[in-house]
């Protein structure tokens, strides 16, 4: 019998509540993925069966050299044809089948697979481009010119499992009890709408990023259009991924600390800064006005992954909720306080995020290298993305074209 | 030779009412109204009268009032009365029509076509009342990114110069010559007031302005009228016009007859001339002679004041813009054909350009494909008639408008378009003393602030309804626009969707 199609998540853009939920160790010292599962699974009525998901740091120590590509197919087809691309572009080292265990709820799950690999030196030379700029522009090549195929995460020991349905199903369904990481994060979704495929599950992930958020931001078509300036794509047409873009942006390519690319996120009013002394005036005026377009506006919560640590960035009026508790070298960050203490209770120091401060979590080693660092960023000058050619020509504004 | 030009008008005078005070009399330059031979009875000559409601407003009993001539036409659309009209006044005068302010004609306003968007449920909207609200705007060029020492707290790069605006809101540049000086002081002390910037337009800086210069942006035009070292210096920044929305491809016209000795002075030129500006600049035939042209200025200035290009928008202004920015303009100007002159021929005015809301949108756009839109600031004038008209300019790419009808309307102008004869009722478009001492700078001033405090809360209004409590999250979200009733290809330009997607 012939269905309907329904809208995908991409062709149309779906507002979603959500809940989220993250579990990190300072030491660096692994920790299975059952705690995160308890503390999502708390949170249950937040989301509503259509999202969720999970992303791990740390969980592939035996190929932490290379890429680990997680992606998810819809055809053979689009198999075929993305692994002839990365073949051409990467030298796997292996590719299998992500394990996974049948569960009840979970409904026609995609084809997914995973393949540990680095650029192809040769191309990578020829390109212009840096390492994770090429791995980058080859990902989201993808995930816009592949019909049927979805880059799920591309970082480097690290890796994103989701889907469509409770997280906590899908987690039982990766079997992420069976994965030990250093921080893990989860995301529990509330869609308006029916996603309508996997890919628009979160988190959402980018070479090492990943990204859960609850809100829904007003400011989203001045950032997506500030990003795609750069060569990014919001195929999706969700907060998550723009927000991934602006993080990457910032951080990665101008050379700025994540807690500062968050801060120009999250950028103090210009009532404060009247306040100020004139050069700390001087300083927020002029990130304001070069990274005007970076300001995020409305309701967010957001946690940030990366081979950094974690970090936890609410909106400047705070109108979402975010928790975050300590206990030895153990951090904890939920949307409720309930999904923390489920985990630990006995978290300590356990408060709310203010608006606007972004919270920010180091492995021990890297806040210890970060103090040694030069504190002035060096950015690195990548050739506009209609210079090399990757990317697809650039979609037309509106929907019609 | 046997006069076939009609009036345009009628005055209606309401006889039961009329006290035969004399107050009409003395209100119209243009000498409509007449004491009748009797002495008594105040009678009307029709064809002098211009529609711009002076007599209607000051007459203490209300009892006139402006109607359309009740002639009709022959019944053709083709042959209407008005370009029947034309070809009389043309075929006694040998002359070009001139004409002031904005197109009369019915061109598609696209700022009527494109709706607003409000936070329901999944959202919240911000209460401007309780919430800070920032409508805070700077312009000027500006790196892609930042280099800083975080520990330091410290820029290490250095930042191009900026203007501060507190309001979204500028205001266009009108001449010294096509307007009065005191309508040049009330912007002025409006500007100051509100934190913003008038432009002297192209006629020079009058001394009496000098002291504004922090609110000031001064042109350089084609006639190059007023400029030298002290005049570029006097103010916060530089604007090279180009081209003007209402008539693209020509330059400035100011007719003799508004040419007086103060002018003749502030301009330097002899008093009673036409100041005819060329329609090029002769020292820029292309982008390359810009890029000189801009950097001189910049030079003359020791890089401290941002220099802003204006030009009409034409077919190709994306392209023109883009290469605008990269030949150095911090600041690029959009007007719209829509917009108003003191003087401009009547088939330009009517004919040539393009609507600045498909011309912004283009604009915006290309400078994106190009990557250099968070370079450059673009402000864009022409026509915007309201605070939501502010509201979704900013969506569409805008950092900021400017405005000069709608400042003018604030102290009295009433669109009736007759500013290049300098028999201004109302002050503004004259230099005649009689008229100019009708307009108070303060009190003119108080009005335009007045507008734009009441349009920039309606601006926050609008902006907590969509939970943006920041004009830079406002800026190019075209997410927060919807058009009605415009077809495939106008939405694509616009890079709007249509109600109801």
């Amino acid at each position: 019998m012939a269905v309907k199609p329904i809208p995908r998540e991409g062709d149309v853009r779906i507002p979603s509540g959500c809940a989220i939920s993250a579990v990190m160790d300072k030491s660096g010292k692994r920790h299975d993925g059952s705690d995160i599962l308890k503390s999502i699974a708390l949170m249950h009525d937040r989301g509503n069966g259509l999202g969720g998901g999970f992303a791990a740091y740390g969980i592939y120590p035996e190929y932490k050299e290379l890429y680990a590509f997680h992606i998810m197919y819809e055809t053979h087809e689009s198999r075929i044809q993305t692994e002839a691309y990365i073949d051409k572009y990467f030298m796997i080292e292996k590719q299998e089948r992500i394990p996974t265990e049948s569960v009840a709820s979970i409904k026609n799950p995609p084809d997914i697979w995973r393949y540990f690999a680095a650029p192809h030196p040769m191309r990578l030379n020829m390109s212009g481009l840096d390492e994770s700029e090429y791995t980058m522009r080859h990902v989201v090549h993808i995930n816009s010119c592949i019909d049927g195929a979805f880059v799920a995460s591309s970082g480097k020991n690290m890796g994103a499992f989701k889907g469509v349905g409770y997280p906590e199903d899908i987690g039982e369904f990766y079997r992420i009890t069976d994965y030990s990481g250093w921080a893990w994060t989860a995301h529990g979704r509330f869609p308006t709408n029916t996603p309508g495929w996997w890919g628009g599950a979160h988190p959402f992930t980018l070479l090492n990023w990943s990204v859960v958020h609850n809100g829904e931001i007003s400011s989203y078509d001045a950032n997506r259009r500030y990003v795609e300036q750069f060569g990014y794509l919001c195929d999706l047409q969700t907060d998550t991924e723009v927000i991934t873009y602006l993080f990457d942006l910032l951080s990665r390519r101008h050379g700025l600390s994540q807690e500062m690319a968050a801060h120009i996120m999250t950028a103090a009013s210009w009532e404060e800064i009247d306040k100020m002394s004139p050069e700390d005036a001087e300083f927020e005026t002029a990130l304001r006005i070069t990274y005007a377009s970076a300001l995020v506006n409305g309701p967010f919560s957001v946690i940030l992954g990366s081979e950094e640590g974690l970090l936890a960035l609410n909106d400047r009026l705070k109108l979402r909720a975010l928790m975050v508790g300590e206990k030895g070298s153990m951090v904890y960050m939920a949307s409720e306080q309930a999904a923390i203490e489920v985990v630990c209770p006995d978290a300590q120091n356990v408060r709310s995020i203010e608006g606007g401060v972004p919270f920010v979590v180091q492995l021990d080693e890297v806040a210890q290298r970060k103090m040694n660092e030069s504190a002035e960023n060096i950015a690195k000058e990548t050739p506009l993305a209609h210079e090399t050619g990757v990317l697809p020509p650039r979609r037309r504004e509106a929907t019609h074209a | 030779m046997l006069d076939h030009s009609l009036p345009k008008y009628r005055v209606y005078r309401d006889l039961e009412e009329c006290s035969n005070c004399g107050v009409c009399i003395h209100s119209c330059s243009n000498g409509v109204h007449y004491k009748s031979a009797d002495g008594v009875a105040i009678k009307a000559d029709h064809k002098k009268c211009v529609n711009c409601l002076r007599c209607v407003v000051m007459c203490p009993e209300n009892a006139l009032a402006i109607t359309e001539w009740p002639q009709v036409g022959v019944g053709s659309s083709n042959w209407t009365l008005g370009y029947m009209q034309d070809i009389a006044k043309q075929a006694q005068t040998g002359a070009v029509l001139l004409s002031s302010m904005g197109t009369p004609n019915s061109y598609p306003v696209y700022w009527d076509h494109l709706l607003l968007n409000a936070s329901q449920v999944t959202n919240p909207s911000i209460d401007p009342l309780r919430e800070p609200m920032e409508t805070r705007v700077f312009l000027g060029s500006r790196p892609n990114m930042l280099k800083i020492n975080e520990r330091q707290r410290k820029v290490v790069s250095k930042m191009p110069p900026q203007l501060k605006m507190n309001v979204p809101v500028m205001f266009s540049a009108m001449s010294f010559g096509s307007v009065s000086l005191n309508t040049q002081k009330a912007l002025a002390m409006a500007a100051r007031e509100l934190g913003t910037f008038f432009n002297s337009g192209e006629g020079g800086l009058h001394r009496d302005l000098e002291d504004y210069s922090d609110n000031t942006i001064v042109q350089v035009a084609s006639g190059r009228f007023g400029v030298d070292p002290h005049y570029l210096n006097n103010a916060a920044a530089i604007e090279i016009k180009i081209g003007q929305g209402a008539k693209p491809g020509i330059g400035g016209h100011l007719p003799g007859e508004k040419v007086t000795a103060e002018v003749s002075g502030t301009r330097m030129i002899p008093q009673g001339s036409d100041a005819i500006s060329p329609a090029p600049h002769h020292d820029i035939y292309s982008i390359e002679d810009l890029r000189q042209l801009i950097f001189s200025l910049k030079e003359a200035t020791l890089y401290k004041k941002p220099v802003l290009v204006k030009i009409a928008a034409v077919h190709n202004a994306a392209a023109i813009a883009s290469g605008m920015a990269r030949a150095g303009a911090d600041i690029i100007v959009i007007d719209g054909f829509r917009g108003g002159t003191g003087a401009a021929p009547k088939r330009i005015r009517d004919n040539v350009g393009i609507p600045i809301e498909l011309a912004l949108a283009a604009v915006d756009q290309r400078l994106r494909d190009e990557s250099i839109r968070s370079t450059v600031s673009l402000v864009v004038s022409g026509s915007i008639r309201s605070s939501a008209d502010i509201v979704r300019a900013i969506a569409l790419g805008a950092d900021a408008v400017s405005i000069g009808s709608a400042a003018l309307i604030a102290v009295g102008c009433h669109q009736c378009g007759d500013c290049y004869r300098g028999r201004c009722n109302w002050g503004i478009a004259t230099q005649d003393p009689n008229l100019t001492r009708r307009l108070h700078p303060e009190s003119a001033a108080k009005r335009i602030v007045n507008l734009v405090r009441g349009w920039n809360k309606e601006i926050e209004e609008m902006m907590g309804g969509m939970g943006i409590n920041s004009i830079d999250s406002l800026r190019g979200n075209r997410y927060m626009l919807r058009g009605v009733g415009l077809n495939k290809k106008e939405l694509e330009i616009l890079g709007v969707k249509h109600a109801g997607e």
